[in-house]
This record gives C-alpha cells, structure tokens and sequence, in this order.
C-alpha cells in the first residue's frame, strides 16, 4: 500500500480499486485518518462517519471482488451537510437542525450509494447555505488550506477545503448563487454547477428551490464527470428534476477544441475586478487559444441586476422554505415555551443566526403585500432578462468563460461584518443561477499564493462541453495539480 | 328598516384520491394520529412535493360538469401563516391561475323555483392536519393524517339571497359531487365543509355591506342556522347605531351562536407566491376531452330523463335524482320488477324512504338492497300481495328475514285472488248475515257503496287480510246485487 493515495485523483484511485493496488477499506481508512488529523486546522467536518464509512468500505471491496463495480465503488466521498443522510446527523450548518438526524437519504446519496461510493462524513458549510465565507456556521469557519488566516469561500466551504486539502478526493456541493464555483476558485480545485433540473434536489434541504442545484467538487474535470454520472438523473420526487437522458460525462472529454467559440463578458472584466486575478484569467484564456478555441468579446447588458435580483428571489423564497423549522415537529424547541407564539419565537430566534434572520425578514418584505410587485414580481422580470442576456450570447459562442470571483480569498472577519461586500463577492456567479445555466470553476493559477478560478457557463444540459474544455485545460496546466504545502 | 341578505359560499370537498395530493401517503380516513403522513407530510427538510394527477382528473371533472372555463394552465402557490397542524409553514394552494374558472349552477329552492348560481372559481389545495386540544393536559397534540389530503375548494359568487338558498345551494355541490364520484361528501368526517360570508344591505341598495365569515360548517342545518343567526347578530349591530366589522367568525352549534376568530386587522398576511418546487399544470384539449368523457348523467339531465322516460311527474323525478345512489337503486327497481315506474317511485320514496330517515341511514347502508326491493314491488304489481301486506312484508325484510317472496311464504301472505275460492268465503259471509244482506239489497243505490265496507271487512277477516281487495269488490257487486 502505498502512502501517497491521497495525491491520486479518482479516476486514479478507481483503477487502483480495480487492479488490487488497496482495497477501499485501506483507502477509507487513510482518508478517515487525514480528516482527523486536520479537524482541528481546517474545521471541514461537521460529523465524520467512521464507523459508517469502514462497513460502506468492506461492502464496496465486496463489490470490486465480485467484479460489480459501479463507477466509484469504494471511493470515499464527503457530503455537504445539506443532504438528508438517513441516521446521520444532518445540520444544515445550523444550531436549528443541529440535534435532527435524517430519517432518509437524499437522492444524491441514495445515488452515491447504489454505486458503491463510501461516505466519509458531513462537510461544514454556512448556515443554510447562506455565505460566501463559511463563517456563518453553527460550527465555525472552515479554513482555506493555502492560508489557514483566509476564507475558504461558501457556502460548500467544507467540501472544497476538504478536497483542497486532500482529505476527501471528491465532495458533493449545492450552489445557489455561486456555492460551488465560488469556494472551488478560492481553494483551487474543479467544481460543477450543473443545469438547474439535472440533480434531483429530493432531499436537499433547501435554501432558494428555484436556483438551488447541487453539483460534484473534485481536483479535476475528469472526476468530476465521474461524480456527476452518479449524480445526475431524473428523480420523480422532484417535479423540477429534468427527463431528459443523461449522457456520458466521460465520453467527449479529450474532445478536440479547434473551432470552439468563446464568448468573454465585458462586463465581467470591468471596475471591481482584480488586476491580478483579471491577469491570471487572461493567460488561462491564452491557454485556451492555444488549444484551438476562437476567442470573442460578448455582452451580458444586464450583469449589474444580478445581485440585487438574487437577493430579491433567494431571500423570498428561503423566507417560506425555513418556516416548517418551527420547533414542533424536529430540530431545535426552546425550553419551556410559555405558549405556541413563544415556542416560535424563542425556537427560531435561537435556532437561526443572524445571516439566516436577516435573508428571511428581507425575503418575508419582499413577499408582503402592497410590496410583492415592486420586488418579488419585479425581480422575476429581471430575471427574464438575465436569461435573455445568455440566451442571445449563446447563439454566437459555444462557452462563456470569465473570472469565478472578482479576488482572492479574502481573511477570515474582513467581510463578516458587511453583508454588501460579501454578496460581492459573488458577482460573477449569481446570474448563472438565475437563468438555471450549467457553470463551472477551473483552478487557473495564484495571487499572493491563493488560488484563482477560471468560470466557465454552458449552455442549458451542455455538462459534457464544460468538462470536456475543462480536461483539456487540465491536460495543458497543472494547476488543479497543486496541493498546499501543509497537506501535501 | 328592510335588509336584503347577500350569501357567497366557499366550499371545501375533499378529493377521493387513494393517496395526498402531493404524496404518496393514504387518504383513509380515521387511523391512529400520525401514522398515514409520509415524510412530504411531515415537512421534513428536503422532502419535495409531486402533484397527484388524480386530483387533476377529478377537479377538471368538477368544471366541465358547471360548464365552466378550464385552466389549461394553472399554478400552485404557497400561502404562509404559522400554525402547528400546518407542517411546512405554509400551504400549497392556488392563487392566481385555479384549474377551474368561471362557472355556474341551477339550484332548485324550496318554493319550486330555479335559480342559477355563479361559480367565481375552484381551485385545488391541501388540507392541514388536525390539532388535538384535550388529553394533553394543558398542551396540544398534532395529528397530521389529514395534512395533504387533496380539497377542491369551490368559491360562489355572491348570489345567495337567504340561510335557505345557501343551504340548497350546499346540497346541490354536495349532490353534485357525489355524482361525479369526485367525493364521498362526508360531512361527519369533514369531507364538505363550508364557509360563508355573510352581508346584509338595505333592500335597493347597490353596494355590498360588510361581510363577515363564518368558517367550517360542517351541515345543512347548521349553514341554515348560522346564516340566520349572523343575520339577527348584523342587523342589531347596525339599528343599534353600529356597523359590522370585517372579521372571521366561529359558528357554535352547541350554542347556536357565532363568535369572532379575528379582525381585518388581525389577518394574516399569506404573503403568497408561486411554488418553487411545482411546475404549472399544463394541459391540452385532448386531455379535457378525455376526462369529458368519463362525466356521469348529471342530476339535472338525469331528472329530465326520469320524467321523459317514467313518465314520473316533477315532484318525483326531482326527489329521486337528489343522489345518484337514489336514483340508482330507482331505475335497478324498475328494470328487475318489471313494474309501472310510478308504482316504483311510490313505494320507493314512500316505505322505503320512511325506513331510511326513521333509522337515520343513508340508502347505501339500506338494509334492503334495491335488487329485494324490486322483488316485493314485483309481487305487489303481480296481485301476489296486496299494499296493506306489502308494507308488512317489507317491515320483516327490514328486520333481516329475507327475500319478500321467502317473508311471503314463510308468513303464508300469499294474496287470494281465484275467484272459486272467495266465492265459497263470499258465499259463507252471506248467509251468515242474511239480515245485512236484506237491508244492503233495500236501501238506496247511493248509500250501497258505504253498506259493501262491512262484507269486505268479513271476508278479509276471515282470510287474514289475504284477500285480493280488487277481486272480493268485484264478486260482493256481483252476488249482493245479483
């Protein structure tokens, strides 16, 4: 058994699975044995299911003797905590859900399960997948393994730390407005968004049900169409989860590039942009010319409206999906209510934190009556536009490439106390979720020795194109190679 | 001062689908709390709803059958209030776009004439569960069984103009939907309830007056009477120099009274808004077409029928299509007796009828099934037995003894029609009251049709009553005046 396991990608572990170079049971325990030895640092966990995952792990060797593997039979994977996991704790980040153990499995766990994927444990994340920081937990920030002072960026923070760091191979993220992309370039590894409707979201506890999505976070492209093959499908629990065939992720993936159009944004290299990220994206835009791409200046007119959109719709529609957190049936009740007002104001005044609160009295304004057309009504038809913009950018380019964040990660504290520069910081990100496209987060290169991302937007169930341009960019750098020095 | 009384209803039916109307879960009605509601039930973090498309099927079947306009594409959106028999923290419900439009509906009121209702809308949602105040000494228990049982609530224009019209109006939906088999129209398990907003105005005046609602009633008798007694309550509030306030109001059958629940200002804002996790409900012609056919003869069509056909008169043909399980076991009474469809309806809404309502059971439960009816309306038409023993026959079938041809022979009722036979009975009366047949043959003919009564009473006496009535006047007019 060899002690560098943790530095091969999945597709490498899975053929090492096959060939009998480990069995999952060593390869579990290596992992298990990492993430305990960074908690303290790192802080990625919210539960690790040791024991869980050493019976998932005999299981799965099981498999691979019997020759039934699946695509990643005995890989060990951490989920977001945002996912039902049945018997488990399942906290949401939240003090609300912190004593609420699932009884049930979410889709996309169900899914990891049936293919013989191993659950290392529930990854920290912000509160109800509300944050850009991961600092909005119950449990605490997670750090960002290149600079333990920074953020790590969220709300996934957990998965992409946990991966960065080299502690789990591959985690599973949501994004709502940016949750997988964002924290994936601050920790400089791959993660997918991918079309709204092509996870189910059967089980995923929701923040904002109309842009919510969860998608695979890995080193590289190639493991995460690994992941997303297990994940995607149609679920018919979710009325929004798509029919349409899933395709071969891995099919298309080295995939010539010669011809293919790029469309960059203007908007999305203007005022607030970094120089020096808006350098590293240039070279990684080189990078892509030199594999054969045509590169075009597009417009998304209405970039500038995305923000506040998202913090009309998400809001309002989180207002109404945290109200069955009440304290009567599961999750946290205050002590000794006096009547059913108090049980519910104590138990949601305890229960939530303050991002929590304040996205639920934005989204219950927006919703009120005598303001729902100038906001909620208003924002949709916005929205539309939004949609627009990429619906008439895609009929001149085949993939829309930009920055994922305006930064760097930034230091732990430097925006808690700012709501405004934290929404910020997903400004490039939170369109894409408004018009349900797929998107995605290549590590690109570093400022200041933090990672940087490269986004890339597909166009509606066009996964295959995002991977297989971000293989061939992977194929051609290797950035998404690198491991900080601490966990290497 | 004359008030005219302004009524709108708001009906709630509860759809007779197997299962929720966004989970899986069972409908049935009375298991132990909390064990018919699946995880959707609950509210569960994570648990996403999925549309019953029986639900759909049976709402758009409601609209064909009030002629209204179909939504061909309609939209669920959440209403939010906190309350603890509400899990998800709010209800799925529709707002906007309702799966039925504008319709209407001929109800027939007491004094015989028809007037036609406006249908505003009918829309489909959930139901909450139920909050249980006692045995739990000072707190409330949460029963969520009912949480998601599909309801199609049915929203009248404001056209009712008395506690009487309103309440023949609820049994004319409730008839209805009964008839499309979209609901068992429980009333006692709140399958039918009722809401109504309730306005009084000065007789000419145009405008409407302030309503008050009064919610969940769950009978014909109390809409009647809550109605009335909201009336009194707005009249002498408003002589009284007063005026009505806009609120919602509790109907307390025990005290015959309603009470205030909230004011305007109390209301909740719903803060409503278009379910996320649904995708609007798009439907074709075809699919409308489809579920067209599937409707029942309606009542009002039925009757028609019943009157064309049976020859019934109004009165009648009305009584019997009041349900289509009456009307049912009319027509199963008329084909297998083989009898005149007017001697079925008699005995029908006559002995039967008078059975059901003097044992308080609805005729489904009816301990005589229409197939034994029509056996004993066939004996009655084929002079086998006579009315008087019919409705002793029937008391027996009642009571569990059988068919009427086994209650007829084991009871020896058989009727005695062969004329040898009441002759020589005929025969023996006579000359055992030689002296009545002397003052019968001496008086005048006018006064013989009372004289007649006497012999008929001796020969039924002396046959038990089995006497075929017809046969003995003939042979008495024969042999007395002969």
């Amino acid at each position: 058994m060899s002690n560098d396991m943790h530095s091969k990608t999945i597709s490498e572990l899975a053929i090492g699975l096959r060939n009998g170079d480990f069995s999952s049971e060593e390869l579990t325990r290596s992992y298990l044995d990492r993430i305990n030895a960074s908690q303290e640092r790192l802080n990625a966990f919210i539960t690790v299911t040791d024991e869980q995952a050493m019976k998932q792990a005999q299981a799965a060797d099981q498999r691979i003797t019997a020759g039934d593997s699946g695509i990643l039979t005995g890989i060990p994977i951490a989920h977001k905590d945002i996912f039902c996991t049945d018997g488990v704790r399942t906290s949401c980040g939240s003090k609300m859900l912190d004593p609420f153990i699932a009884p049930y499995d979410a889709k996309v766990i169900e899914n990891f399960q049936n293919d013989g994927a191993v659950m290392l444990g529930k990854t920290n994340m912000d509160e109800f997948a509300m944050g850009s920081s991961n600092e909005t937990s119950f449990y605490g920030a997670v750090k960002n393994p290149w600079a333990l002072d920074a953020v790590p960026g969220g709300s996934s923070g957990g998965s992409a730390a946990a991966v960065a760091a080299r502690i789990a191979p591959g985690a599973t993220g949501t994004d709502t407005g940016g949750s997988i992309r964002q924290p994936a370039a601050l920790c400089g590894i791959t993660g997918i968004k991918p079309t709204y409707g092509r996870v189910s979201r059967y089980g995923m506890i929701a923040y904002a049900s109309s842009l919510d999505q969860a998608g695979p976070m890995a080193a590289s492209a190639e493991d995460c169409a690994m992941m997303l093959q297990v994940m995607a499908g149609f679920d018919k629990r979710d009325s929004t989860s798509s029919e349409r065939d899933v395709p071969d992720y891995s099919a298309d993936l080295s995939k010539d590039l010669s011809g293919m159009k790029i469309g960059l944004p203007k908007e999305y290299f203007g005022e607030g942009l970094d120089g020096d990220v808006a350098k590293v994206i240039e070279t990684a835009i080189d990078e892509y010319k030199k594999l054969g791409a045509e590169v075009v200046e597009i417009s998304l007119p209405n970039t500038h409206m995305a923000v506040p959109t998202y913090y009309v719709v998400a809001p309002a529609e989180c207002s109404s999906n945290l109200s069955r957190m009440d304290g009567v049936r599961f999750g946290h009740r205050c002590e000794d209510p006096k009547d059913l007002e108090d049980l519910y104001k104590r138990s949601r005044g305890e229960g939530f934190g303050t991002e929590v609160k304040r996205r639920i009295l934005i989204g219950a304004y927006a919703l009120s009556s005598g303001y729902y057309d100038a906001y909620y009504l208003k924002a949709q038809r916005v929205r539309n536009l939004i949609s627009e913009d990429f619906k008439q950018a895609f009929e001149k380019v085949d993939l829309i490439m930009g920055p994922t964040t305006p930064t760097p990660a930034f230091n732990l504290g430097e925006k808690s106390d700012d709501p405004l520069a934290m929404y910020l910081a997903d400004i490039y990100t939170i369109a894409v979720n408004l018009a349900g496209l797929p998107g995605m987060s290549l590590p690109a290169g570093f400022v200041n020795d933090r990672p940087i991302g490269l986004q890339l937007i597909g166009n509606y169930f066009e996964e295959s194109r995002l991977l297989n341009a971000g293989y061939k960019f992977q194929q051609a750098t290797d950035w998404h190679q690198k491991i900080p020095g601490e966990f290497a | 001062m004359a008030w005219e009384i302004v009524i709108g209803c708001e009906i709630h039916v509860q759809l007779a689908t197997k299962s929720k109307i966004f989970s899986g879960a069972s409908t049935a009605y009375g298991a132990e709390p909390n064990t018919q509601a699946c995880a959707v039930d609950l509210g569960l973090p994570g648990v996403l709803p999925v549309f019953n498309a029986d639900a759909l099927a049976k709402a758009v079947k409601f609209g064909l059958a009030i002629d209204a306009e179909i939504g061909m594409r309609s939209v669920f959106d959440r209403k939010n209030y906190f309350y603890p028999d509400l899990p998800k923290g709010y209800q799925i419900s529709q707002m906007d776009y309702p799966i039925v439009g504008v319709g209407e509906i001929d109800v027939d009121m007491e004094d015989g004439t028809t007037k036609r209702i406006g249908i505003t809308r009918a829309h489909l949602e959930e139901d909450a569960g139920k909050s249980l105040h006692e045995d739990f000494q000072g707190m409330t228990g949460i029963d969520l069984n009912r949480a998601g049982t599909p309801l199609l609530e049915i929203v009248s224009d404001p056209d009712l103009r008395s506690s009487k019209e309103a309440a023949a109006y609820m049994r004319k939906i409730h008839s209805l939907v009964r008839y499309l088999e979209i609901s068992d129209g429980n009333m006692q398990e709140g399958s039918f309830r009722c809401d109504a907003n309730v306005s009084i105005r000065p007789v000419g005046q145009k405008e409407f007056g302030t309503r008050a609602e009064i919610k969940n009633i769950n009978s014909f008798r109390f809409v009647e009477k809550a109605i009335d007694h909201e009336v009194e309550r707005q009249i002498a509030v408003i002589e009284s120099g007063g005026r009505v306030v806009q609120e919602t109001r509790l109907y307390d059958p025990d005290k015959d009274e309603t009470r205030s629940m909230r004011s305007k200002e109390e209301a909740n804002d719903y803060r409503y808004f278009p379910d996320p996790d649904l995708l609007p409900v798009e439907i074709d012609d075809a699919y409308v077409e489809a579920i067209r056919k599937t409707l029942p003869e309606l009542p009002d069509a039925r009757r028609q029928r019943f009157e064309s056909e049976y020859s019934l008169p109004e009165y009648d043909a009305g009584l019997l299509t009041a349900s289509r399980e009456l009307a049912d076991y009319f027509e199963t009474v008329v084909k297998q007796s083989g009898a005149e469809a007017k001697i079925c309806a008699n005995w029908v809404m006559g002995e039967l009828s008078a059975a059901l309502n003097r044992d308080t059971i609805g005729i489904e439960a009816s301990p005589v099934n229409a197939e034994n009816f029509a056996g004993l309306v066939k004996r009655i038409a084929d002079d086998t037995i006579s009315g008087n023993t019919a409705k002793k026959v029937f008391e027996a079938m009642w009571a569990g003894e059988g068919s009427a041809d086994k209650v007829i022979d084991a009871k020896g009722l058989k009727q005695i029609s062969d004329s040898g036979a009441l002759e020589g009975i005929i025969d023996e009366v006579m000359s055992n009251n030689s002296q009545q047949v002397e003052n019968y043959r001496n008086a005048e003919p006018d006064k013989r049709g009372k004289m007649i009564g006497f012999f008929m009473g001796q020969v039924m006496k002396a046959t038990q009553g089995k006497a075929n009535p017809g046969e003995v006047t003939k042979l008495l007019n024969e042999k007395l005046n002969g």
